[in-house]
This record gives structure tokens, sequence and C-alpha cells, in this order.
């Protein structure tokens, strides 16, 4: 099978969908001529023209709004939001307009919006264009949150998102755009809500999102050579969850560790977590166990930075404990 | 609506401006009255002053044509076409209410007349209408969107986003402000700086100043407008003066210390639209007074009815609690 990067697939994702639906168009900063800064859209506007690659002013909120209302009157808008850090300035219009639209108006308006932006530390970008702030609109109902892992999720996800029939946010991960994965010349579609069982192992669950499961999937391999066999599960969207197949991992392994990249705090790691311990509390033989990044805003300094995210060798060290029965957090 | 409304003569437009000017009043003198009796749970925003300009404005549209309302909506409502019992139902938290009760008050709208909802956030609105414009650009419905809001929502930032936005692409877009002179509690002129007609004059926006107590001053001016963004002319920016008979809510009673009596009773008794169009139709022989107080017998009854119907009627059930939280997707 070919391999293309992450941001080929994104780019073929969005333009196999404007091919196939007239209403489907996409708005943001540079995302036209620019194709933005990391050059995912290159080629869209030449194809599809100003009038459905539309180029906005610095004006995070009002573009985000607009793209509301064009959702709700017939359109289907990506929002392409340059940084998720930005996130922070558009939160009236995607959750409290966006989110509730299809709730408040009791199913008589929808809005069917995608919105794209990115997560990720660790590219030296400090605490202003390095978050990871996925759990934030996790939080909020009548929002779906997809997380792809790959370019073969980037692609596949990010079609779902545009036939999705209510505002989904995808994260991509803007360390990887420019990695490469098999994704098959033919079309094809991932669900939603739809766990992806990585590899699969009878010690240990290792739940990872986005980046996170490169790094489960190296922390698995370094623990097979010592003769622990995890599971990797990319859970591929945390709105709709998959709990099922997290919870059949876990039921079967008796132990697990969360990894993701938002701050570990009131976080993603904490909700997958929890939900375990309600659900398969009998079936665990350790407490289930969160690996978020720090709760720091992300420094600058490459010396810094590189201890606030899970790293392989952490998750390792941690499974490798669990597994030996060591008490994790002794009283 | 629009095109069987051009073969009538005015007389029949005149009185169809005074009766939904009347309904709206006799809607809120109800709405109050179960506030104050204690049969509506929350509170209310009431538009009772202010009938001119919605009524003024939704004649001028079609019925495909878009609105945006705010948290003092019920007036845009009424005037865009709705109906009292699916409003008072919506008003007492009913299933047969527009919203199944789910929205109420604050984000009431008969969404199949074109009303993209009311609006619970200060501005929330003027991305949402934006986009519909856009929306309507692009896939060249011929549909004009009005964004109603008040004074207040003036000094919100995302305005200024998106008059931007429809200047630079050419949005049949219309941003209504009804200036009633007070931002909730405060006197506009204390938060407000310069002039707002200059706020969209800055952008290269059209802007009009109309007296938002004359409704046939108010229609006439919408109507030109709303041809002309029809033709692509758009966006404009109208300024409507009128008064808020009410507290900000219908619970803020003792407001002396923001506004005078005096200064109600002046608009009351000087100013009201509907006493003064009534004079009007009266003066011009279009109609006597005898036919005008039938008219509004009939509207009272009306009203009465829907309310009797609304108190009686039933409840969402209750596993309407997490319904429509997400818009479902075809198989």
């Amino acid at each position: 099978m070919r391999e293309i990067t992450l941001s080929k697939a994104v780019n073929e994702a969005i333009a196999e969908e404007m091919r196939r639906d007239e209403t489907v168009f996409l708005l943001g900063e540079d995302v036209a001529e620019a194709g933005t800064p990391f050059k995912v859209l290159s080629g869209l506007v030449e194809e599809f023209g100003t009038e459905r690659i539309i180029d906005t002013p610095i004006s995070e909120p009002g573009f985000t709004g607009i793209a509301v209302g064009a959702a709700l009157t017939g359109s289907r808008p990506i929002v392409d939001l340059m940084f998720g850090d930005f996130l922070f300035l558009i939160m009236d219009q995607l959750c409290n307009q966006a989110a509730k639209a299809y709730y408040m108006s009791g199913g008589k308006l929808n809005v069917p919006m995608v919105l794209r932006t990115n997560l990720g530390a660790t590219r030296r970008s400090a605490a202003q264009h390095s978050q990871s702030l996925h759990a934030l609109v996790a939080h909020i109902p009548g929002l779906k949150v997809a997380l792809p892992s790959s370019a073969y999720e980037a692609k596949g996800l990010m079609k779902t998102a545009i036939r999705d029939n209510n505002p989904v946010v995808i994260f991509e991960d803007k360390l990887m755009y420019q990695d490469k994965a098999p994704v098959p010349e033919e079309e094809y579609l991932i669900p939603f809500g739809v766990a992806n069982v990585k590899r699969e192992g009878k010690d240990i669950t290792l739940i990872g999102t986005s980046s996170m499961v490169q790094v489960a999937e190296a922390a698995a391999e370094a623990l097979a050579k010592e003769g622990i066999e995890a599971e990797v599960i990319d859970p591929r969207t945390i709105v709709p969850l998959d709990e099922e197949t997290l919870l059949k991992s876990v039921k079967k392994t008796s132990r697990a560790i969360v990894i993701d990249e938002g701050h570990q705090s009131y976080g993603v790691t904490g909700e997958i977590a929890s939900r375990l311990n309600e659900k398969a509390f009998y079936h665990l033989d350790a407490p289930v166990v969160r690996m978020g990044a720090m709760d720091v805003p992300v420094p600058f300094s490459p010396a810094l930075e590189d201890l606030t995210v899970p790293t392989v060798d952490a998750v390792t060290a941690m499974a490798r404990r669990l597994v030996a029965g060591e008490m994790i957090h002794a009283a | 609506m629009s095109a069987a409304r051009k073969k009538k003569t005015n007389t029949d437009d005149y009185l169809r401006m005074y009766r939904q000017m009347v309904r709206i009043r006799a809607f809120e003198d109800r709405a109050n009255q179960l506030y104050l009796s204690a049969k509506m749970p929350g509170l209310t925003h009431m538009y009772s002053g202010q009938e001119a300009v919605a009524v003024g404005i939704c004649e001028a549209l079609t019925e495909t044509d878009k609105i945006t309302s705010t948290h003092r909506g019920h007036g845009h409502c009424v005037a865009k076409g709705a109906n009292f019992k699916e409003m008072f139902c919506e008003l007492l938290g009913k299933e047969e209410g527009y919203c199944r009760g789910k929205g109420g008050s604050m984000h009431i709208a008969d969404q199949s007349n074109g009303n993209l909802g009311a609006n619970a956030i200060v501005g929330g609105s003027m991305g949402i209408a934006t986009g519909a414009a856009l929306s309507a650009k692009r896939l060249g419905t011929g549909d004009v969107t009005v964004c109603f809001f008040g004074d207040g929502a003036t000094a919100q930032g995302l305005w200024y986003e998106v008059m931007n936005m429809a200047a630079l692409w050419g949005l049949p877009v219309i941003y209504a402000c009804e200036n009633n002179g007070y931002s909730e509690y405060t006197k506009t002129e204390e938060i407000a700086a310069g002039s707002l007609t200059a706020r969209a004059e800055a952008f290269g926006i059209e802007a009009h100043v109309v007296d938002g107590q004359d409704v046939l001053a108010v229609n006439d001016l919408t109507q030109k407008l709303v041809a002309r963004a029809r033709k692509g002319e758009g966006p404009f920016f109208i300024q409507l003066d009128t008064y808020r008979y009410h507290g900000h809510h219908v619970g803020d009673i003792n407001r002396e210390y923001y506004r005078a009596k005096d200064e109600e009773a002046l608009w009351k008794a000087e100013r009201d639209p509907i006493v003064n169009f009534g004079k009007w139709l009266t003066d011009q022989g279009i109609t006597t007074s005898d036919d005008l107080d039938k008219l509004k017998s009939e509207v009272e009854a009306d009203a009465e009815a829907a309310v009797a119907y609304a108190e009686a009627a039933r409840y969402p059930d209750t596993r309407e609690v997490d319904m429509h939280v997400y818009a479902p997707n075809a198989a």
C-alpha cells in the first residue's frame, strides 16, 4: 500500500468531500494560497477557488460564529483553527452556540460543522502554541471529538466528521504532519466511537490518544523484550468513546495505563481511568494509572519542555511496575 | 408570504402590521402575568414598547429570509410568524413548545419561519446571522438575514469581527440595533462612546437611523434595504431608536435608581407605537376605532385561549432529557 503523510491525508479527505458535496466549504486564517502555516491545505484553493477555500481576517470568534450560522442554513463548513490554543478565543461560539443549537431547539436546528485544529507540545513554541486542549471541548455535551493517531486515521476520521450532522472538533498532532503511514487509494471512512486495537496482549492495556498511540506502541515493543505482553488501544474518538472495547481489554489484562497529552488533572486520562474503575473494578489487579502532560504551562526551553509530556521510557517503567505488582501510590 | 403580500392592498398590510404589534403586546402582558403569578419557571425579558421594530422589519421579509433573535426575543418570534400556542407552551416548558420545552423564553423560535433562534448570550448571534448570509450567498438562495441585537450588544467584540467580514464579502445581512436606551441596568450613553452608526460606517457599511416607534418608517426603510441586500448591495446597519417599557427582565421592578418613572410615563403616553399607529390608521380613514377595538379583543381572546391551553398542556416525558444532544446521522 502507498504511504502518505498525515498532512496529505487531511488534504485528500477534505478535497474528496468537497468534490462529493457542494455545500462543504472551508474558512480560516491563511488557508487559501498559503495553505496554512503547516501547508496542510496546499493546492485546495487551486481546485476549489476562493469561494470555497476562504481566507478570513484574524478573527477566530467571528469566523467560527459565521460557520455556525452557515451550518444552520444548509452548508457544511470546515473551520480551520490555526492552533488549538486559540480554542480559548472561540469558546462562546463553539460551546454556547454550536454545541447547544440542536438541544435548545428541541431537535429542530442542527450544526453540521467541523472544526479542525491541532494539539501537541515539544515543538519549542512555548505556552500559547503547544497546548492539548481536547478535554476542554470533550466536556461539553453536543460536541464530538476525534483524535487521529496516524495518516490513516486522519483521513478516515476527517471524512466521517465532514458527513456528521453535528459539530465535530478534530485535533491533529502538529508534530505528526510529516509522518507517513499506509493509506489506501480507495475511499474509506472510519466510524466514530470505534476504538482500534493496535496490538494484542494479555498483561496490561495501554490506552493512548493521538501521538500517544505511538508512545504506547513503542513502550509495548520494549515491554515485549522483557516478556510483558501489552495490549495497545487507540480510542480514535473520545466523544463518542468506545467504552466496550476498553472494558473488554482491561477485564482481560487487569491493568491499564491511560496516556494522553492533555494536562493530567481533570483531563481525558482521568475520565477514562474513572470509567474503567467504575465498570471493571472487580477485574483489576492494580489502580488504573493516568499519564498526562504535567500540570504546568508548556515551557519554552527544550530542557524543560521535554519533561512535561509522557515518554516511552516513562510508560515502559510504569507498566513494568504495575505488572510486577508494585504499589504505585503507597499510602 | 411575500408573493401573496404584493397582491394585497396597503390597507391589508397596515392592518396586519397593527395586528402583529397588538399580538406582541398581548403576548407580553400575559407572559408578565404568568411570571407575577409564579406560573412561569424562570425569568423573561419583555419586548413591550419595541413592537414597531420587530413588526416593521419582519413584515419586509419573506418566510425563508432569516432572522437571529435575542434574549428579548418574543417580539421577533411573533413578528416572524409564530403561533401563540406553541410560544406559551415553550414559555411554560411544555412538550408542545417550539423547542419542546428545552429552550424556554431565551431560546424561543419558530424555526420553520426562518428564525434561527433567540440567543441568551448578548451579541451571541452576530456570527450566526453573518454565517447565514454567507450560506445564502454561496448557495444562491436569495435569502436575506436580519440580525437583531440591542444597544448593549454593540459593546461585544464579535460584532466588529463579523461586520468586517460581511463588508469584505458583500453579504446579504442587515444588522438591526434596537437602541432602547438601556444596556441591562445602565444607560447606553454610559457604555457606548461615540456614535453607533459610525461603528458600522468605519467598515464602509451604509448606516441608517430610524424612529423605532414608527412601524411604517421602519418598514419602508427595511423594504428598501432588503431589496438592495438581495441584489448584492449589503451589508447594512440600522439603528432603531425605541423604548423598553419594562425593566431588564420581569423581576427588575424597582428601577428608579437607573431610570425615572417620569421618563417611562412620557414614552408610554406620547410614543407608544401601537397607539400612535392606531391613531394614524383612523385619522387616514383606513379603519375605525371600533374595528381596531374589535381586532384587539380578538387577539386578547386568542392569547387567553393559548395561555389556558399551555397551562393544561403536558410537560415533556422525562425520557426526553437526554434526547436531542446529538443529531442522528443517516445509516
